[in-house]
């Protein structure tokens, strides 16, 4: 048996992030990860010989500076500059295309749709604005807070002060509205209406028209890259890129990266962990356990319902954590030819979401178990801004589709092939012959992500980011603040506030409050 | 689903008939009926007060039947209820059966109730309210099958000096073998009866399982039997007395139960109840023991549960408790004149530092309601041992017969 | 020429709510009405010979009992009759009933569930707790968030004090509980299908929000706040119908001497230098008030009535996107003999409170989802129910009149106007799911009477036809109703009030929006209103 100050389990960017810091502040730190290599969904991996992808999260758009800074990963390989990408709405007519950090500026719309635009945008971002500070901290804390989380939370009440006071109204009647009625408030155009809403609805289970669905919109505009709000880019080498600097950065700070080392469950002892026992029967001690992976594997699988209340296993089980988000990986001959886009805009982000209404008609079979028959996705060509996935002259695609429900009815092996055929139509109507050129392709189903990835639900955030499971209610109260019903344990993964994307917080979070309530 | 279509005709019948129905209808002079659980049930039968006296000076027959009862059973049975309630069940033997309590993760006590242990992996837990969700839910990571058994079993509950005089007049044999919260099977009607050295008075005592088919004939054998040790069957006013002589709470009586709260304040922990013995720190986890310990440790326990005595015949039933005449400090929720210990005694939640630190000068303002005027009394009121009424033949084996 | 102290625009109950308060306050009030009748939505109308129709709002559970006592209404002939069951018809031809009764409600689940017989406890109690602290908001004008005035300070800490009484979990809950969907938050309850449909009804009625909206929850809230003389959450009849309510407020109203005039169509409010003067009439007339209080709708209100140059640019632009869909329809019906429903047991209880025929959460959804592009449901969810059966003096001796709430109906058909063909074949849809439970139906009927959005905004003027006078998300509650900044029932035009169901709490026939204002305005003339209880107390 061997031991260590901290062990954290799971080996993805939060578990890497969380990792990092508690080394750095001194403390001995043993990272597992089941598979044979760190990353979990943020790895790059070759899904046809000589076409390598960004196996989930594919674009980067809110990696927190302060992990940036804090693990110095611009030291260990991380290139943020100079690569904000276009997002290319795909229409009936001519593409519409936000230019700059989600469109600073816009093409394909009359001049009046863009200057409606440009007041939106600038009044979205203005408000997202406010809620950044709350994403990046612990959420506040209900039975009373120390006063420097009071201070913290009082400058947020002052920052939406400083909107002043028509914008705060505002603000306050559009929290929790549609991200549908909020667009017709202010545009007129089908595509960039489409866009936007896709955007704010996309990893989640919700239409643009279901209350609260703006949320999503502002969580994606609280992200940023290189210190501009709502940027966004590929990263070079795909996301294993962003993950191998982060692994680096660990490996720097001292932390023993064990991979291919399966946990199978948490040792506790009245009511305190001390441990874990490894698949192979090994144990490992530790004062700490850091879990970064899915709080209900954290709870139910590695800890166990014996050691929790049973009110804690019931409130693990209620979290909603059905992913709705299917991944299409295409290894193309040749590079496609989306209908009306520039050749340099297609290594911006292409969305095929036609209007909201389609999102929303799109969404409506995900409510009965059943896929859209017109599915609405996100795509990008990244072997266009990085030669190296793919060979001379052939193309990579990866496309994030919905909507797609974990729990299909009548099972995934046997609605696969139709979705695929579905989605596929769809592509074909925006680059005509893309079906030809396809060489090989991989549709990562919510089922087979839950699989490969080991993400219960096959869900991106490990539970849904809607207003219900968020703050001190994620994944649930009672483990809302990263320390949990167990002494000794913490969460840190994207189960946890703020929720999931490729931002390293809730690792960062989860390492402050293990240092702020541990010596 | 024909199940399902054969029970429409349960609106029929508002207040559903025990088992024994056709026996208490037929004794039952006052027509004094109340709604226990949904079951049509004696307050009394012919005389209260004769029926209290019935219970301290011969045997008294009280239908348990609409106690709720699960049975727990399984390769986990043990380890589930170890982790479901708060003392350990490593500890219960097989045809033992112990008072035990239960609570939620914040330590708020869901019900009191008593676990038999029927076999080694299987129980009966019987208490005052319903729980199937939390049971199933508590099952979860547990090899263990819960079943609710109220309707198809019948109980009854024989106490008093002379009841295992009745039992063996009854045929019950080897049942003077049987200790204070003792299990066994006997024969009854070509099937089983599962009697218990248990029950609700303070009392010598026991309390008999049968399915439902076999209770009219249960009931027959033992007031047939019973009949020369003065047996007589009673309604609930009687038992309450009883109850309160001995010191047991009932749930949403003298607490309220924490699924039942409306008013986050009326939740109460173990240690509040004076259950606080039963929580096993020791044992492996069990339901709400982070959240007791650490009120235990930060010193957040709000209330306590005492006996009172109050000068005075008054009975002082919701009388509030105060504090040097004029804090008010808490709640009487249950109370009577003892006949057996010839005192006004009260069982009372305060809130603390009184009746736990702050036990003396204590009063009780009593309205005792005559001839449509209110008297107000201020009472001092001393808090003492429960119970108040403590028998030696309860504990006694081979028990005397009379 | 007369001045009057106060104009009110609309004889609904809320305008009459209002004009009884002030008047009692000692103003002379005038009522003016368009239609010949009066009442608004709240009407028992005799629309064919000895049948009375509840023919718009038809139970009555949210209307306030301190508004009933202050106004004397009972002695104005109001009486309010609690529901004695209800049930959901399921389409295997059995049925969940609901009963008044604790133990044969909970047996009457156990056939469905034993697990959710049981659950229900938890969920009825977790509901109850929500209840608990918005039901003292339905009395009180939502403070002002932005706003450093006393009073506002002094309610927000109200509110802050309320919720700082919660323990933490009860905090969590809450702020979970009023973001969540209907459908969500009785998973967590219950497995049985038609269960969570039965109990997810009140999520949905009146909103054009489906079940699996987020937001629903809080919806369900809104219908589970009324009571029946104490007995929270019960639903009943208005005796005499709907109409009773409005006649006993116009009753009490006259009696204390005010004035109502019928076929008085407001065209528009008098406005000079920025302060109401009275309202012009349809034929021109003017009438000459020193307040105007409108019980129309806002969008009603400031984009008809109110000249655009007397409005802000920012108000005008938030009327303007004030979120009104109508999201349902009436079919009223008249019998000449009580409807058989084989599935039910003779004479059950269930046939004297509301019927259902949507026995799952995804067939009310899908209803939904048809609302979404524009077309009557098709196989729509109904809340049916026979008031004759508790009380026969609606129609001629064993006839029956049927009122059936209808979800979901659209405001427009797929970018059109309804037409009277449309109406029909939305009728049909409604005729053939009633018959398909209860056979013999169509021979029955007697008369029959379709109300589309379209009629509902025609006859009764509700923009749109939403019953509520605006949905109820969150971006129209509380501080946000009608629109920030004028929540407390005042406009940007000085001496112009709202009472009506677009402001704070909203919608039902609950009388609260008209109560609050009349606070309002007493406080603005420096008027006791001794005569108002405060809200009873939720102990």
């Amino acid at each position: 048996m061997t031991s260590s100050d901290a062990i954290v389990i799971g080996g993805g960017h939060n578990g890497l992030v969380a990792a990092t810091l508690l080394a750095r502040s001194g403390r001995k730190v043993v990272l597992l990860e089941a598979e044979g290599e760190v990353g979990g969904a943020a790895r790059t991996h070759e899904f046809h010989p000589g076409f390598r992808v960004s196996s989930i999260a594919h674009i980067l758009n809110r990696l927190h500076p302060d992990v940036v800074k804090a693990m110095d990963l611009q030291r260990h390989g991380l290139t943020l500059e100079g690569r904000a990408m276009a997002s290319v709405a795909l229409g009936d007519a001519e593409p519409v295309v936000l230019r700059g950090a989600y469109g600073e500026m816009l093409d394909g719309v009359p001049a009046s749709e863009a200057t409606a635009w440009k007041e939106l945008r600038a009044q979205l971002i203005r408000y997202a604005g406010v809620l950044t500070p709350l994403l990046a901290r612990r959420p506040p804390d209900l039975a009373g807070m120390p006063l420097s989380e009071k201070l913290a939370l009082g400058g947020i009440g002052l920052s939406l002060r400083r909107l002043g006071r028509e914008d705060m109204r505002d603000f306050l009647r559009m929290l929790l509205m549609n991200v549908s009625d909020v667009l017709d408030e202010h545009l007129t155009s089908d595509a960039l209406r489409g866009l936007v809403a896709f955007d704010a609805v996309l990893g989640s289970h919700l239409g643009p028209r279901s209350p609260t669905s703006l949320v999503g919109l502002y969580y994606r505009l609280a992200g940023e890259v290189g210190g501009v709000p709502g940027g966004q880019m590929l990263p070079q080498g795909g996301m294993g890129g962003v993950v191998s600097a982060m692994a680096a950065s660990a490996a720097e700070a001292g932390v023993a990266i064990r991979t291919g080392t399966q946990v199978a469950r948490i040792l506790v002892e009245k009511g305190r962990s001390v441990g874990v026992g490894l698949a192979n029967g090994e144990e490992l001690r530790a004062a700490t356990i850091v879990s970064a992976i899915n709080p209900r594997t954290t709870f139910l699988d590695l800890v166990g319902s014996r050691d929790l209340d049973t009110g804690i296993v019931r409130k693990v089980q209620n979290v909603r954590m059905k992913g709705n988000v299917a991944k299409l990986h295409l290894a193309l001959d040749r590079v496609p030819d989306f209908s009306g886009v520039a050749p340099e805009d297609h290594k911006g982000r292409l969305v095929i979401a036609p209007s909201a209404s389609h999102v929303e008609r799109a969404f409506n079979p995900a409510k009965y178990g059943a896929f859209s028959p017109e599915p609405v996705m996100e795509i990008v060509l990244p072997s266009l801004s990085d030669a190296a996935l793919a060979p001379d002259g052939a193309c990579v695609l990866s496309a994030n589709v919905q909507f797609a429900p974990y729990a299909l009815k009548g099972g995934w092996n046997e609605g696969r092939p139709a979705f695929q055929k579905a989605i596929m139509a769809q592509l074909e109507r925006h680059a005509p012959g893309i079906g030809s050129s396809v060489i090989a392709s991989e549709l990562l189903t919510p089922a087979d992500i839950e699989t490969r990835f080991q993400m219960p639900g096959g869900h991106w955030h490990h539970g849904e980011l809607q207003p219900d499971q968020m703050l001190m209610s994620r994944p649930f109260f009672g483990a809302g603040g990263y320390d949990t019903p167990i002494d000794g344990l913490f969460l840190a993964g994207a189960g946890s506030h703020p929720g999931g994307g490729v931002s390293g917080v809730p690792g960062m979070n989860a390492a402050r409050r293990v240092m702020a309530v541990t010596q | 689903m024909t199940d399902r279509r054969k029970a429409q005709s349960h609106i029929d019948q508002l207040r559903l008939e025990t088992p024994f129905h056709p026996r208490l209808q037929a004794l039952a002079q006052q027509n004094d009926w109340y709604d226990w659980a949904g079951y049509k049930a004696p307050a009394s039968l012919w005389d209260e007060e004769l029926e209290y006296f019935a219970i301290r000076s011969q045997a008294a027959l009280f239908d348990i039947s609409p106690m709720v009862k699960y049975r727990i059973e399984g390769r986990d049975a043990e380890a589930y209820c170890n982790r479901l309630t708060l003392r350990d069940v490593a500890k219960l033997r097989v045809g033992r059966v112990h008072y035990t309590a239960w609570c939620d993760e914040e330590g708020h006590v869901l019900d009191d109730g008593t676990l038999f242990r029927l076999a080694g992996d299987r129980f009966r837990l019987c208490c005052q309210e319903r729980h199937l969700p939390w049971l199933l839910d508590s099952a979860i990571g547990f090899d263990v099958e819960i079943a609710e058994e109220t309707e198809t079993l019948a109980g009854l509950a024989v106490q008093g000096p002379t009841a295992f005089a009745v039992l063996c007049s009854a045929g019950f044999e080897g049942i003077e073998r049987l200790r204070p919260f003792d299990i066994a099977d006997f024969q009854h009607a070509g099937g089983v009866v599962t009697i218990s050295r248990t029950g609700f008075t303070g009392d010598l005592g026991y309390e008999l399982f049968v399915d439902a088919g076999s209770a009219l004939s249960l009931w027959d054998r033992l007031m047939d039997a019973g009949h020369q040790h003065g047996i007589r069957a009673i309604g609930y006013t009687a038992l309450n007395r009883a109850r309160i002589e001995a010191g047991f709470i009932v749930a949403n009586a003298d607490f309220i139960t924490a699924e039942h709260a409306i008013r986050a304040d009326r939740v109460r922990m173990p240690d509040e109840i004076g259950l606080g013995w039963m929580v096993d720190a020791e044992k492996g986890h069990f339901n709400g023991r982070r959240a007791i310990l650490a009120a235990r440790s930060g010193g957040t326990l709000q209330h306590v549960l005492v006996g009172l005595e109050i000068e005075g015949n008054v009975p002082a039933e919701h009388a509030i408790v105060y504090h040097r005449k004029k804090r008010e400090v808490g709640l009487v929720t249950a109370a009577i004149w003892s006949p057996t210990a010839k005192r006004n005694v009260a069982i009372a939640s305060l809130q603390r530092p009184h009746g736990d630190t702050v036990i003396d000068d204590l009063w009780v303002e009593i309205y005792a309601l005559l001839e449509l005027q209110y008297v107000k009394l201020m009472k001092r009121a001393r808090i003492i041992e429960r119970p108040f009424v403590k028998l030696a033949r309860r504990g006694a084996t081979p028990p005397g017969m009379s | 020429m007369k001045t009057y102290d106060a104009i009110i625009i609309g004889a609904g109950h809320n305008g009459l709510v209002n004009a009884c308060y002030l008047q009692r306050a000692g103003l002379d009030v005038l009522v003016v009405e368009k239609n010949d009748w009066i009442g608004g939505a709240a009407v028992s109308r005799e629309l064919t010979p000895g049948f009375l129709y509840s023919n718009c709002s038809y139970v009555c559970s949210l209307f306030r009992p301190e508004i009933m006592r202050d106004l004397e209404l009972p002695k104005y002939g109001l009486q309010v009759i609690a529901y004695e069951g209800g049930a959901v018809l399921t389409q295997d031809g059995d049925y969940l009933a609901s009963y008044r009764d604790h133990h044969a409600h909970r047996r009457e689940y156990a056939r469905w569930s034993a697990r959710d017989a049981e659950a229900y406890e938890r969920y009825a109690r977790d509901v109850t707790r929500q209840c608990r602290f918005i039901q003292p908001l339905l009395m009180r004008t939502a403070p002002d968030p932005m706003s450093f005035r006393p009073r506002d300070l002094s309610e927000l800490a109200y509110l802050g004090r309320k919720f700082a009484g919660l323990s933490a979990p009860e905090m969590a809950e809450m702020l979970r509980f009023w973001t969540m969907s209907i459908s969500d938050f009785l998973d967590e309850y219950f497995e049985t299908d038609v269960i969570k449909a039965y109990l997810a009804l009140s999520g949905i009625i009146g909103t054009a929000l489906g079940p699996m909206s987020p937001g629903t929850a809080y919806v369900l809230l809104h219908h589970y706040m009324g009571e029946v003389d104490g007995s929270v959450g019960a639903w009943g009849y208005a005796r005499g119908g709907m109409g009773a309510v409005t006649q006993a407020l116009a009753d009490s109203f006259r009696a204390s001497g005010g004035t109502i005039r019928t076929e008085a169509e407001v065209d528009r409010v008098l406005v000079r230098n920025g302060e109401t003067k009275g309202v012009v009439l349809a034929g021109g007339e003017e009438v000459h008030g020193r307040l105007v209080v409108s019980n129309a709708d806002v969008k009603r209100t400031f984009l008809k009535l109110v000249e655009e140059k007397e409005l802000p640019d920012p108000f005008l632009r938030r009327v303007r996107n004030f979120k009104i869909r109508g999201s349902s329809g009436k079919v009223n019906i008249a019998l000449d003999s009580m409807p058989e429903f084989p599935a039910l047991p003779k004479d059950s209880p269930c046939l004297r409170g509301d019927l259902h025929f949507t026995d799952s959460v995804e067939r009310m959804e899908r209803a939904y989802d048809d609302w979404k592009e524009e077309r009557w449901s098709a196989d729509p969810f109904l809340d049916m129910v026979i008031p004759t059966t508790l009380d026969p003096t609606m129609a001629p001796p064993g006839k029956h009149f049927m009122s059936c709430f209808v979800q979901y109906c659209p405001p427009k058909v797929e970018g059109r106007d309804w037409t009277d063909a449309d109406r029909d074949a939305f009728a049909e849809t409604v005729i053939s799911q009633i018959a398909d439970y209860s056979p013999g139906f169509r021979d029955r009927i007697v008369h029959m009477e379709v109300r589309t959005p379209r009629e509902l905004e025609a006859e009764v003027g509700l923009t749109e036809g939403n019953i509520f006078q605006g949905e109820l998300t969150f971006d129209q509650l509380l501080f946000n109703r009608p629109v920030p900044g004028y929540a407390q029932y005042r406009s940007p035009v000085k001496g112009l009030y709202m009472c009506g169901s677009s402001t704070h709490p909203g919608g039902g026939v609950m009388g609260a929006p008209g109560r609050n204002a009349a606070a309002e305005m007493l406080r603005d003339l420096k008027r006791p209103a001794g005569h108002m209880s405060e809200a009873h107390d939720v102990i």
